[in-house]
């Protein structure tokens, strides 16, 4: 499996990055992309929204399934990245590199509860 | 244990994601399921349909067993190798299953039948001969494989891996069948390109299906095959139609042969029933997500519901099958509810995509 080990990890299969300023980036895993086949929509949450830990905040549809993508800690979205709504086919080509939307954590130390690459690997195997 | 077919060790190696896809392991697509539907719309891809099951009518009452056990009429079907497209009806109207009946000879019948459908459609045909008493065989013919080969050029590949079916394939008209020696060559399909789909002996799939290969053509998955039916306008037994719905509401009026004073199975309550519901395409006209089965459709006329919904790989555009209450007609927009949002959609006729053309705006 393709895991980035600087990465945290939620059992809904996103990935979640510290960004150095604060916010963390979160898209799904490439495990993820896989299980879901072709993309051909993503909905990102807007900037400014208050997101509790859990909640779906976004939308990723293939050509056979909808999924919903969660926040994966408590805290402000910062951004949401348009880019994927008119290119919902880079997050099939780059899982990691096509961010959803970025948050800024209520409780920093949320992020760091979060997975690690070798705990995420064993619960999605 | 789900069942295979002899194809499924080459699905494996060359990497297919597998499904169980009604109490079979089947392939849903060899690494992306769009590009295998390019390959169908643009050159050729095949399909593993081996977990259909072929059921032979066999004997002097066959053509008469069918007249009565069919809602279309195998009378039509004069030349040898012509094909024919029908539901098999319960005595309510109700849809037990749909299928394509050859024509061989007077004395036999080829029928086609979904793979999830197979046991009941037996149990069903069984009865009714039992009823009838016709003097006719059933036989299920668990010894053949399928494999369907379609796409602009799935003809000349076919002919280049096996030359032995130039002779009875080249001339084939559309929705026509050939058997040469062990193996059945139909101009028949379920993706609105054309091609073939080819029946052998199960001993000899696992070689054709390399052949093919080597010729060229693409392996397909359920994914592709369900996109490509869609875009071609073609129902899904168990999605857009089953037990509790006429062939009347389900857009399927066209396969039933009211012409001749024919008592056939399920007649009566057609006639009486009448249609209750319009079925028609939808094609997605905002943005915000892709139809799926299921989801609620708000018309002029009332409350109406997708039976099944993509996205469209030709198209770039979500598209679906719905049914919807009397008197919507194509060109109205209606709404669909897609998770929180109302999204706008116009019925159009199916089908949506024909011979790699795009048929609706």
């Amino acid at each position: 499996m393709k895991l980035p080990q600087e990465l945290r990890y939620t059992e809904s299969h996103e990935w979640v990055r510290r960004e150095g300023d604060g916010t963390v980036s979160v898209g799904i895993t490439d495990h993820a992309q896989e299980q879901l086949g072709d993309i051909v929509f993503v909905e990102t949450p807007q900037a400014g929204r208050k997101v509790a830990r859990g909640e779906s905040i976004g939308v990723v549809e293939s050509v056979k399934a909808a999924s919903d993508i969660y926040a994966p800690v408590a805290g402000e979205v910062v951004a949401g990245n348009a880019e994927l709504g008119t290119s919902p086919e880079k997050v099939n080509e780059d899982a990691f590199g096509a961010w959803m939307f970025r948050i800024r954590p209520a409780n920093p130390a949320d992020v760091d509860a979060l997975m690690d690459a070798t705990a995420y690997e064993k619960s999605a195997s | 244990m789900p069942k295979t077919t002899p194809l499924n060790a080459l699905h494996r190696a060359s990497g297919a994601r597998m499904v169980d896809f009604g109490g079979w392991d089947m392939p849903v697509h060899y690494g992306s399921q769009v590009e295998e539907h390019h390959a169908v719309r643009r050159d050729a891809g095949m399909f593993d349909v081996s977990h259909m099951r072929i059921v032979d009518i066999e004997g002097a009452g066959a053509g008469a067993f069918l007249r009565t056990a069919l809602a279309n009429d195998v009378a039509r079907l004069t030349q040898p190798g012509k094909a024919l497209y029908s539901c098999l009806l319960n005595e309510s109207a109700g849809v037990v299953d749909d299928l394509i009946a050859y024509y061989f000879r007077a004395d036999w019948y080829r029928l086609v039948v979904n793979a999830a459908t197979a046991a009941k459609d037996l149990a069903w045909l069984g009865k009714l001969r039992a009823d009838s008493g016709a003097a006719v065989l059933i036989a299920p013919r668990d010894d053949l494989a399928m494999i369907a080969v379609q796409g602009p050029n799935a003809r000349e590949r076919v002919f280049a891996a096996f030359p032995h079916l130039l002779a009875p394939g080249r001339d084939l008209k559309a929705f026509t069948a050939a058997v040469e020696s062990e193996w059945m060559i139909a101009r028949t399909g379920y993706t609105g390109e054309d091609g073939f789909e080819l029946a052998m002996p199960t001993a000899l799939v696992q070689d054709a299906w390399k052949a093919l290969a080597a010729a060229g053509v693409r392996p397909a998955g359920l994914g592709a095959r369900d996109t490509l039916r869609l875009e071609a306008g073609m129902n899904l037994y168990g999605q857009d139609m089953d037990e509790g719905t006429s062939p009347l509401d389900a857009g399927l009026a066209w396969t039933v042969d009211l012409r001749q004073p024919r008592d056939f199975v399920g007649r009566q309550a057609l006639e009486s029933r009448g249609q209750s519901s319009e079925f028609f395409g939808l094609l997605l006209l905002d943005a915000g997500g892709v139809l799926r089965a299921h989801q609620k459709v708000a018309t002029s006329r009332g409350e109406g519901e997708i039976t099944s919904g993509t996205f469209s790989p030709t198209l770039g555009k979500s598209i679906a099958l719905a049914r919807m209450p009397r008197g919507v007609a194509v060109g109205d927009t209606v709404q669909v509810f897609v998770r929180d949002k109302q999204l706008a959609a116009r019925v159009v006729k199916a089908p949506f995509v024909r011979h790699g053309k795009i048929l609706v705006e």
